[in-house]
């Protein structure tokens, strides 16, 4: 037959060989259907699960805390704060002690009122907290110049 | 026909006419307890204990690397007042990062709208997060298996193989998928997957003061969420998308969506 039939045929083979060629270099192996549910659902590069599980912990909760800072988790858990987890206000402990400037203490009054500006819902357990009108309660001031966060009773101070 | 046998077919007709619909209408955890593995992971939202102080958003934040000043976020927390009028008023303003400190609803650019106490008739706080379903729309939407479910039935994101088209973000009934503001590849709650593999409970869990928020394992008879799952009167969102999602509530209203 004639050269110019073979010749784009053998442009589109090795277009398609190159393709297969990429294809196998640039997908991982073991990217494909995994488990039991098919294409559907199961269709993924299984190494990623493993990726997942290596991610740090940023939140080490108050235990890890209390192996250093003893007498300030023992003082909170005596406290009615005894629930509220130390880096929902200092932030995430990872990397501290290491880099101790990575804590960020927030001291805000909006951090307060998160539970104590009264919200009487029924319906909710919020109706039960402790709680103030904060355009009435000191305006402006912040909570922490009169209560202690880690024993907020006034009486107990 | 015996005039015992009438009264007896009688009898159970009767008896089953009159259960009523809404009886057939809880959800049946059994359903989802197909016995192949020994682990699935499940999460269960009580809206009583909630008191939307939002410290699970903000931990969630710093757990997963996402910026604590941008809108984007894994979990939110939602309010819903119902009034004497008939209205229900919903809002989570900047996803209750900063939890609810003040009475007024937000309604964005119509203003904060003022509801005096004893015109409520109703008013509760919602934790929303990935309901991790069996059947993920996402999963099936996304061109490139980019996003999948593993084996124990968390729905994941391979962040180097999402190509960001953003068919997942349009294919999840519940919105809770978005753009990742950093990694910017489709970003997903995945129930704290690196921290429940070694024993931890999930950030927002964590961060919970009020244990309004649990982690547990549908397999496990003995698992103490499960065990709740299975004998209360416990419901999911949008159950009629049939996506079969795994985030059960307890004290859940019609009005919630």
């Amino acid at each position: 037959m004639n050269n110019h039939i073979w010749r784009p045929l053998y442009v589109v083979l090795a277009l398609v060989a190159v393709i297969l060629l990429v294809r196998a270099v640039y997908v991982p192996k073991d990217f494909g259907v995994h488990g039991g549910e098919g294409y559907m659902y199961g269709w993924y590069r299984e190494g990623n699960v493993q990726e997942w599980k290596e991610w740090p912990s940023n939140y080490r909760t108050q235990s890890y805390c209390a192996e250093c800072h003893f007498d300030q988790t023992e003082a909170l858990v005596a406290a009615g704060h005894a629930a509220i987890q130390c880096e929902n206000c200092h932030g995430p402990a990872l990397d501290h002690p290491n880099e101790p400037a990575v804590l960020t203490i927030d001291r805000g009054r909006d951090q307060c009122l998160r539970c104590h500006a009264r919200l009487p819902y029924p319906g909710s357990d919020r109706k039960h907290l402790p709680g103030i009108e904060p355009d009435q309660h000191n305006p402006g001031m912040a909570c922490v110049d009169c209560h202690n966060p880690h024993n907020p009773s006034l009486e107990d101070m | 026909m015996k005039r015992r046998d009438f009264l007896k077919g009688t009898a159970i007709a009767v008896a089953g006419a009159s259960v009523p619909l809404a009886a057939l209408d809880w959800i049946d955890a059994r359903e989802a307890f197909a016995a192949r593995d020994d682990l699935r992971w499940i999460f269960l939202v009580d809206t009583h204990k909630c008191v939307g102080c939002g410290f699970c958003v903000k931990a969630c934040k710093y757990e997963n690397n996402i910026p604590q000043e941008t809108n984007a976020t894994r979990t939110w927390v939602e309010r819903y007042v119902m009034t004497r009028d008939g209205q229900v008023h919903a809002d989570s303003p900047r996803g209750a990062n900063e939890g609810f400190i003040s009475r007024a609803i937000d309604r964005g650019t119509a203003g904060p709208l003022e509801i005096a106490d004893e015109d409520i008739t109703q008013a509760f706080f919602v934790p929303k997060l990935c309901n991790q379903c069996d059947l993920p729309s996402c999963v099936q939407v996304c061109p490139v298996g980019a996003t999948y479910k593993t084996p124990d039935g968390v729905v994941l994101v391979d962040r180097t193989w999402c190509i960001g088209c953003g068919y997942c973000v349009m294919g999840c009934p519940y919105g809770v998928r978005f753009f990742h503001p950093i990694e910017h590849v489709a970003e997903k709650c995945n129930f704290c997957y690196h921290r429940i593999h070694r024993g931890e409970s999930t950030a927002c869990a964590t961060a919970c003061p009020f244990g309004a928020r649990k982690i547990g394992n549908l397999r496990d008879p003995d698992d103490p969420v499960t065990k709740v799952v299975m004998t209360q009167r416990v419901g999911v969102l949008k159950d009629a998308f049939g996506t079969k999602p795994q985030v059960y509530y307890l004290g859940l209203n019609m009005e919630v969506r």
